[in-house]
């Protein structure tokens, strides 16, 4: 394949999503069959050691054992905790995440290569060190945490700290994949917007995020699957606490050192709104948004 | 953006291919002499000290520090023995035995923890031995930012208190503690209720209670007298009366499955003699009976 023919496909890719064909077109050579055949032998093995455990967890539970363990008060508890703060930790990610992401996405600030690394750090960070840097930050002992409590709010071990440390480890998955959204949009379709008479917020709302949608919403959709599992920051910085930081990867800890079934039946809820997550950005991926 | 880039690489390595191969054959070379080294490294090892032993003892958390140091001095005492500890709550590491994790030697916090290792057959009871005893203490910052001046403050609302879990011995004791100081007529009946209240995290083992009260982030914690004596710097004391104290015994025994039954029997026997128990003491245990 030359050169050009790269280009005109990512152009075409750009320009004519919805025709976009499924697959790329292979090209055809000797033994291509039988080298597939080997392919997929050779990937059986990684595919068995991500799918072996998880298979591990449905079998070791029956339904009618979760649905028994779901109507302890501390499953509840720790089900509706979750999705009350990684909802609330999904949108204020977006509402603060997106205006970082379109200045990245124009390269705003003199130093963006060092701001990029700067919002990947939490993603290589291991989460205790995140819960430790939570905490000796806005502690009240901590550097901006004392001024916040002589306001009266201390946040450690609150349901806030839970927020918190959600949208610690989990914004970078959104941000990024906003920027990557903002940045692959035509700037010759955003100048015509301007040529017509639109103004920056206007071209934001009207041209850049309709067009980035897909981006957006799988991006939202990561961000909300990591903080759903979030554990070393939040048992670090805010503590369990049923009902007000024992989010459900709390209780599974903690229930595996009581009563396994607990931690069992959490388990598997997980482990099926994981999968409903990455099932939805697939979809979004593959279809035309707006 | 990132397509652009992409285009850019696949148009480079259309243009010149043997360099980036050169370049990716560069790059696997560079990862494997980064990981050939430790091999010829680690494999004279084995065979210059035949001997070489590891013992692995799966040990409360409260005893972190008074382990470490017997573990020293029981490896000087006997040469070619690695000692390697597991510190967790002790509930956890029944847990940890009960799913297959390899130990040679078990030492809870709470005979109960050990009877339910022995339930689920990981080790006899019969030959777990109490070594050590302990006693909680309440703990507060240095500066005292709740102004706890007697146990009774730890019912006052507000109070941010920070316990370690009920799966935990520690946490086990301190309820026994409130239990117990709820029945005292020096306190209100409903001492326990209004102190529970105040919790604010349950900790997966007495240490992390200990970081929390030691950071300055909580106002007052129940840990181990052991605990606290060494975090003196950092956290000051409200001592818990003989008649209202749980009294912590701490078991240990032999991992049923060990295959090095002998140097297990030989780390336990140096537990309970006396230099094992001097180190022990040096931290603050109590002996045995």
């Amino acid at each position: 394949m030359g050169s050009k023919s790269w280009r005109n496909m990512a152009s075409f890719r750009r320009s004519n999503r919805d025709s976009l064909p499924s697959q790329w077109p292979e090209p055809a050579f000797p033994g291509r069959q039988r080298f597939r055949r080997l392919l997929q032998l050779l990937s059986l093995p990684m595919l068995a050691f991500i799918f072996l455990p998880l298979l591990a967890l449905f079998l070791r539970t029956s339904p009618v054992q979760t649905l028994a363990n779901l109507d302890q008060e501390q499953v509840r508890q720790a089900i509706s905790l979750s999705l009350v703060t990684t909802l609330t930790a999904t949108l204020i990610t977006m509402i603060l995440g997106t205006p970082l992401a379109y200045a990245q996405a124009h390269k705003s600030f003199r130093f963006s290569g060092l701001v990029d690394t700067l919002i990947d750090m939490p993603l290589v960070l291991p989460p205790a060190v995140a819960g430790v840097a939570l905490l000796i930050t806005f502690g009240r002992r901590g550097l901006i945490g004392g001024w916040i409590a002589h306001l009266g709010i201390e946040i450690p071990f609150t349901t806030a700290a839970v927020v918190l440390a959600q949208i610690f480890v989990a914004a970078p998955f959104f941000i990024k994949a906003a920027t990557l959204g903002f940045a692959s949009i035509d700037r010759e379709q955003q100048q015509a917007a301007g040529m017509d008479g639109a103004n920056g917020w206007q071209i934001f709302r009207y041209v850049v995020v309709p067009l980035s949608m897909s981006s957006l919403v799988s991006g939202a959709v990561m961000t909300w699957a990591r903080a759903l599992g979030e554990f070393g920051a939040t048992i670090i910085f805010a503590g369990n606490l049923p009902g007000r930081t024992q989010t459900m990867p709390l209780a599974i800890y903690v229930g595996f050192e009581l009563d396994l079934n607990v931690a069992l039946t959490l388990s598997v809820i997980l482990v099926g709104l994981s999968f409903l997550a990455l099932i939805l950005v697939r979809g979004v991926f593959h279809r035309q948004w707006a | 953006m990132h397509i652009d880039r992409l285009r850019y690489i696949l148009q480079a390595y259309q243009r010149r291919p043997w360099v980036c191969r050169a370049m990716l054959i560069l790059a696997l070379a560079s990862l494997l002499a980064c990981s050939t080294p430790p091999a010829p490294a680690a494999g004279p090892t084995p065979t210059a000290l035949p001997d070489e032993q590891t013992l692995t003892v799966f040990a409360a958390a409260s005893l972190t520090d008074a382990f470490q140091e017997i573990g020293d001095s029981f490896e000087v005492g006997s040469a070619g023995v690695d000692l390697a500890f597991n510190f967790a709550g002790s509930q956890q590491l029944v847990q940890q035995l009960a799913q297959g994790a390899h130990a040679d030697v078990l030492a809870s916090a709470s005979l109960k923890a050990m009877q339910t290792a022995a339930e689920a057959g990981t080790v006899n009871e019969a030959d777990s031995q109490a070594f050590a005893r302990n006693q909680l203490v309440v703990i507060f910052p240095k500066d005292n930012p709740a102004g706890l001046a007697q146990l009774q403050d730890l019912a006052k609302p507000g109070i941010k208190l920070v316990l370690a879990a009920k799966e935990v011995p520690a946490g086990q004791y301190a309820l026994e503690f409130l239990d117990k100081a709820s029945q005292d007529p020096a306190f209100d009946s409903n001492f326990k209720e209004k102190v529970l209240n105040n919790v604010v995290s349950y900790e997966t083992n007495v240490r992390l209670v200990l970081s929390k009260v030691a950071l300055g982030e909580a106002d007052a914690g129940i840990v181990y007298v052991t605990d606290f004596n060494i975090a003196k710097d950092a956290v000051s004391a409200l001592v818990i009366p003989e008649a209202l104290n749980a009294i912590a015994i701490y078991p240990i025994a032999p991992v049923k499955e060990s295959m090095q039954v002998e140097l297990s029997q030989k780390f336990i026997d140096f537990v309970l003699s006396a230099d094992g128990q001097q180190i022990l003491a040096k931290y603050g245990f109590l002996s045995p009976k």
